[in-house]
């Protein structure tokens, strides 16, 4: 059922596409690097009538972080809940590699190696953080039983590498602080071989020791050729980590441009008032009269 | 563990009780401990009071306090008695560890117990003839799948017409009952299939007896052996920490004394002298002599009539077969529960219903798989309720919603979901079970026990509550 909807609703988009404007000079900066990693074009969703997100185009290349800016309710998350799956698109189409894939659930977008840190961390508190990592694609011993050693055996590696102090493995993760909360969650997402990673907020409730923790395991994970798309509030952690920001606005794109062609002020200004700087490539959302 | 440096444990350890310590190092829960500790206090509160204060005579075979509570016909007849609840408390606690609910289940109870009970009477055995073999397995099989199908039907309803659950199954508990009613008129279907009724366990010849018995309980101790040796392999294999090793020692000794203790006591409950007396008569066995006027449970002949003595031909009831049919549920419920990944999906849907979905989790797909679970143990729950009292009516199962789920939330059920073991919520059926049994034993008035019951079922909940806060 859910794939026979997909593909109705990818043949309505493709009637609409040559009416988009914005998209040329996107594609060109597109053919200057390759076939991006992800391409979400001219994605739209309302709920109720209210068009939380709005013919929005974004793209990322491997080993690029883009950082996804905006007020609350600019639809920055929306739009990257339908990537990962937690929404359905209605109207759009969405690029892996340059082969359009279908995703009308979390399990499709995990297929096709899209991992999620959601804002809310998304975890079960009442199971411990073996349990949480591997929930959903559980290890099973030969007998199809849950293999829990081993899936806490893994788990231990990897926290030892995220947090290398953390020992309550038997403990459900309602017992642990934020921080360590964050780790699991964030253990979840890079565990599996993700080549896209989606990390909404990521570092919202860490202390500025763990920040730091996250900004060079971003960079870690940068340097192996995955593809990160960074939402946050903080504008230094986007001008820290990201190659390219996204600014968005009622739904939908302001502009796109790369870090290191504008500057705090003009980003802030693409947020507040959604006007474009020179240095950025203007979205449909742009302000028309501002150059 | 090894990483706490010796100085800040040591004075930590010292200060620990005893009992907190025994907890710690076994890793047993304490709710399942408290629940048990309640349950030998009603049963000895029990016992000394009909010992104290019952006007009627009581049995002179009380194993502890002389009273009429703690005998093995009692405790026997408690354990056959909670299997029907208890069976069904399980299927109940996954529905409301993943937050739901169902409240068809008494009257889909009596649903199928008709249904499986006019096809025995008026279609099979009309047609196969009467004690046909075919005709049980039949009625098991009908009764299994037509509880799933109403199962199935309740799920698809709350997970993909998204209608509340408390909905769904109130307007089943009302519409099930009129079903039932719709299938008999009102009327009892008697007798079942004599196949059938030894599904019920009141058949005392059909019980597992001495020898069977024991050899369950030297399975049953072999298997918590292994378990636990088993485990402590595993996490060695993985240097993870380990339980200290009396620990070990202790919870192997505790299982296999109280697996021992239990087939002890159905071991020493003897049939009635007449069902011996018939038996023997059926199966022509000789029957010692005796004298006439000692009154046992043993059959002696004087003369040329059998007669009841204290020393004679004596044959021992052992384990019923519901009671086996709970156990086996039991354990599998409890390995689907812990060991498997549906387990451990509607533990994590009941936590955190998004974070299940969003982590891939099919939770609509889940959902109806636990409520055709639910029917399936309700399918079982109606064969052993109408195998016991050999007949079906369409109040069979009344009110039996009511005490499943309050079993569930005696057990240390949380309604607000993601908490909740199976064994817990057995042992909670036990407990109910124990209480009603136990008042009706001292000739409680029916309307004192339900108010006691439900006064039970309200403190249980706050004492958890109490627990809960203070772990915290």
């Amino acid at each position: 059922m859910a794939k026979r909807t997909a593909k109705k609703t990818a043949l309505k988009v493709v009637k609409k596409t040559p009416a988009k404007k914005a998209s040329a000079p996107k594609a060109s900066v597109a053919v200057a690097r390759g076939t991006p990693l992800v391409e979400m074009k001219d994605i739209s969703i309302a709920f109720g009538g209210i068009k939380a997100v709005d013919h929005a185009s974004i793209d990322l290349y491997p080993g690029e972080v883009v950082g996804l800016l905006g007020h609350n309710g600019a639809g920055k998350s929306t739009l990257i809940k339908i990537l990962s799956g937690a929404y359905k698109r209605d109207v759009g189409q969405i690029f892996v590699d340059g082969k359009e894939i279908s995703i009308t659930n979390p399990r499709d977008a995990k297929a096709n190696g899209i991992e999620t840190i959601y804002q809310t961390l998304a975890l079960a508190d009442n199971v411990d953080a073996a349990g949480n990592l591997y929930l959903g694609r559980e290890l099973k011993t030969r007998l199809g039983t849950l293999d829990d050693v081993a899936m806490e055996d893994a788990t231990r590696k990897v926290m030892f590498k995220l947090n290398p102090n953390f020992r309550r493995f038997k403990e459900p993760v309602s017992k642990l602080s934020g921080g360590q909360r964050q780790s699991v969650a964030i253990a979840r997402a890079i565990h599996f071989n993700a080549r896209i990673l989606i990390m909404d907020e990521p570092t919202a409730a860490l202390g500025p020791q763990e920040t730091a923790q996250v900004g060079e395991l971003i960079k870690q994970l940068k340097a192996e050729g995955i593809g990160i798309f960074l939402i946050s509030h903080d504008l230094h952690d986007v001008f820290d980590l990201a190659d390219r920001l996204v600014v968005m606005k009622n739904g939908k794109v302001v502009g796109t441009a790369y870090t290191k062609d504008v500057t705090h002020d003009e980003v802030l200004g693409m947020i507040i008032a959604g006007k474009c700087p020179k240095g950025a490539i203007p979205g449909p959302g742009a302000l028309r009269d501002a150059a | 563990m090894s990483n706490t440096p010796n100085t800040s444990q040591s004075p930590a350890v010292e200060k620990e009780g005893p009992i907190t310590r025994l907890l710690r190092a076994t890793e047993i829960d304490a709710r399942i401990l408290g629940m048990a500790a309640a349950l030998l206090v009603i049963w000895a509160g029990f016992d000394i009071y009909s010992r104290l204060f019952s006007t009627i005579g009581f049995d002179s075979d009380g194993l502890i306090f002389g009273g009429s509570f703690i005998t093995p016909r009692n405790l026997w007849n408690l354990l056959n008695q909670t299997a029907s609840i208890a069976i069904m408390s399980t299927g109940m606690l996954l529905l409301i560890v993943m937050r739901q609910l169902d409240l068809s289940i008494g009257s889909m109870l009596s649903t199928v117990a008709v249904a499986i009970g006019t096809l025995q009477v008026f279609r099979l055995a009309p047609a196969l003839g009467e004690g046909n073999r075919a005709i049980w397995i039949i009625a098991v099989f009908g009764a299994l799948a037509l509880g799933s199908f109403m199962g199935w039907f309740n799920g698809v309803l709350v997970a993909y017409a998204r209608i509340p659950a408390f909905i769904v199954t109130l307007g089943g508990l009302i519409a099930y009952g009129g079903l039932a009613w719709a299938i008999i008129r009102g009327e009892t279907v008697a007798p079942m299939d004599s196949t059938f009724e030894l599904l019920g366990g009141n058949v005392p010849q059909y019980s597992l007896g001495v020898f069977w018995s024991w050899v369950v309980a030297v399975v049953a101790i072999s298997g918590i052996v292994y378990s636990i040796w088993n485990s402590r392999r595993q996490r060695q294999r993985f240097n993870f920490p380990l339980r200290p090793m009396w620990a070990e020692w202790f919870l192997g000794a505790a299982g296999s004394v109280m697996v021992g203790l239990l087939t002890w006591v159905v071991t020493i409950y003897p049939w009635a002298p007449n069902v011996i007396k018939q038996w023997a008569t059926d199966h022509h066995i000789t029957v010692p002599a005796g004298i006439e006027d000692k009154d046992g449970n043993a059959i002696c002949m004087a003369g040329e009539q059998m007669v009841r003595c204290v020393h004679g031909y004596i044959v021992y009831t052992g384990y019923s077969i519901p009671f086996m049919i709970a156990v086996g549920v039991g354990l599998a419920m409890s390995f689907v529960a812990t060991r498997t990944s549906f387990g451990r999906h509607i533990y994590a849907t009941g936590g955190n219903p998004e974070a299940a979905e969003l982590s891939g989790i099919n939770t609509k797909k889940l959902t109806v798989k636990v409520f055709i679970l639910m029917g399936f143990l309700v399918g079982i729950g109606s064969i052993i309720t109408s195998a016991r009292l050999n007949a079906a009516t369409n109040s069979l199962g009344q009110s039996n919603e009511l005490y499943v789920i309050a079993a569930v939330v005696i057990g240390g059920t949380s309604l607000s979901g993601g908490i909740g073991t199976v064994s817990g919520a057995m042992l909670g059926a036990l407990l109910m079970q124990s209480l009603q049994s136990g008042m009706t034993l001292l000739n409680f008035e029916s309307a004192f026990r339900d108010m006691v019951v439900g006064a039970v079922l309200v403190a249980a909940v706050f004492v958890d509550q109490l627990y809960r806060r203070s772990v915290k």
